[in-house]
């Protein structure tokens, strides 16, 4: 209990704190907004070489946004030193991973919410029939990039090329959850039922439960330094 | 304070060193701080204050040497030592855009307790910012800050102080208060180690000056037997900068 008890007041922290100077939130909305523009404007009306692309560039605006705020994930501990004072708290330190990782989650919801509808509308694409299966490997999707997004943004935070060596950390890290997500996306977008997509959303829940596993057990260490 | 066994003292340090990379900060440090009893440690810039109490607050590990508080190796038993101690550093460990309740209710829900609002009102009121309870700490002065990173401290109820320049910003009210507390805490059996630059009414909480200069201690005597210029004089002897 005392666990959640840490967990939950991470994430009433970082979100009061968000709420209160809007700097993630809006950087990634904004950024979010403008490459949907860059994509619509290169793209043009061309439906069949939309319908090729639209998987990779769903994924790589929610992506890009995430890298933004997933590197800034631990910004706020930084401040007055608030890292010394996590770590002096006496308890279990893998409770602030997954109170991060409860905050980045959330604040990918939101990015992913707005990037969805603005796609559906700039691009005219109809996602209804395909939105259940979707959303699923959304979330599974999110889950991962979170998970990995939340361990390396600690891991960076006190480094002093950070915003260098997040992506490039991240991203080879991520390949199988990407692989599985844009090819599930392109299926059920080509209308394929949930059933043909299986394979990949097994590889997206083993992908999970492995960074998942491995951020609780290596936060602890992390956080030590 | 020779003769203290590691049962009497609150904080044992033996043969303590600490290197970053070729750069030796600590050499060979031994000091014994006893239940309540408040020592005061001086030192020039770089002469290994900071580090000497990053590792009895366990942020920092030594290269060699034991570092004890309570009798638990600060080292191997990190976790105990932490419940053990407060450290007030040069981090004010407060978040800027929360307000001065909203810092102290999260550190109490992050150390696994249901904060008490009359507990958390409380510790406000001892600092003198009760009134500014439901303000932004990014508002803040530097003063005003130092205050509330003092409330959160006492709120842990730490049976060892660690203070860095603790004295720093606070006005004349807020000092006294704080020499006060300081009192009260040994008073209780706690042990304080606070590192100063400051050779003024600060020192008067201490019973003991310790000096430190080149990683090494130079002096440790009862306060009183020191003045600043003996004290100028010891710095100028170990250091070619001496303040």
């Amino acid at each position: 209990m005392t666990f959640v008890r840490r967990a939950w007041a991470v994430v009433w922290k970082d979100v009061l704190a968000e709420r209160r100077s809007k700097e993630t939130v809006n950087a990634v909305l904004f950024f979010s907004v403008l490459l949907l523009f860059v994509f619509e404007f290169t793209l043009g009306a061309d439906r069949d070489r939309l319908a090729s692309v639209l998987p990779g560039l769903l994924w790589l605006g929610v992506l890009l946004a995430a890298l933004l705020g997933l590197g800034r994930s631990f910004v706020l501990e930084r401040e007055n030193e608030c890292w010394e004072a996590l770590l002096l708290t006496p308890g279990d330190k893998s409770a602030v991973y997954v109170g991060k990782l409860a905050g980045n989650l959330l604040l990918m919801a939101l990015v992913e919410a707005v990037v969805l509808t603005l796609f559906t509308l700039f691009m005219n694409v109809d996602v209804g029939r395909a939105l259940p299966g979707l959303l699923l490997v959304l979330a599974l999707g999110t889950l991962g990039i979170a998970a990995v997004g939340t361990l390396f943004g600690a891991m960076t935070a006190h480094v002093r090329a950070r915003e260098l060596l997040f992506p490039v950390l991240l991203l080879p890290v991520l390949v199988p959850v990407l692989l599985a997500i844009v090819k599930s996306t392109e299926a059920l977008l080509a209308g394929e039922p949930l059933g043909v997509v299986s394979h990949w959303l097994k590889l997206l829940v083993a992908a999970d439960v492995i960074y998942v596993v491995v951020g609780l057990l290596t936060f602890d260490v992390l956080l030590e330094g | 304070m020779a003769g203290l066994t590691t049962s009497d003292a609150l904080i044992q340090v033996t043969g303590l060193r600490k290197a970053f990379g070729t750069t030796l900060v600590l050499d060979g440090v031994d000091l014994s701080i006893r239940a309540g009893e408040a020592v005061g440690l001086l030192g020039p810039n770089g002469a290994g204050k900071t580090t000497l109490l990053k590792i009895l607050a366990t942020v920092a590990r030594p290269t060699r040497g034991a570092a004890r508080i309570a009798g638990h190796d600060c080292a191997r038993e990190a976790e105990r030592v932490r419940g053990l101690v407060g450290l007030v550093a040069h981090g004010t460990h407060l978040y800027d855009d929360l307000t001065a309740l909203e810092n102290l209710k999260f550190w109490r829900r992050f150390a696994g307790e249901r904060p008490d609002p009359e507990a958390l009102q409380g510790a406000l009121a001892q600092v003198e910012l009760d009134d500014c309870a439901d303000v932004r700490v990014r508002t803040f002065s530097a003063g005003m800050k130092r205050r509330l990173s003092l409330a959160r401290m006492l709120l842990a109820r730490p049976r060892v102080l660690l203070l860095d320049e603790p004295f720093s910003s606070l006005d004349q009210g807020a000092r006294k208060w704080l020499e006060q507390y300081l009192h009260a805490f040994t008073a209780g059996g706690g042990a304080i180690l606070m590192a100063t630059h400051a050779f003024g009414r600060e020192l008067d909480v201490a019973e003991r000056l310790v000096i430190l200069a080149n990683g090494r201690i130079i002096a440790d005597t009862p306060r009183g037997t020191l003045g600043a210029e003996e004290i100028h004089r010891l710095y100028a002897l170990h250091t070619e900068d001496a303040s």
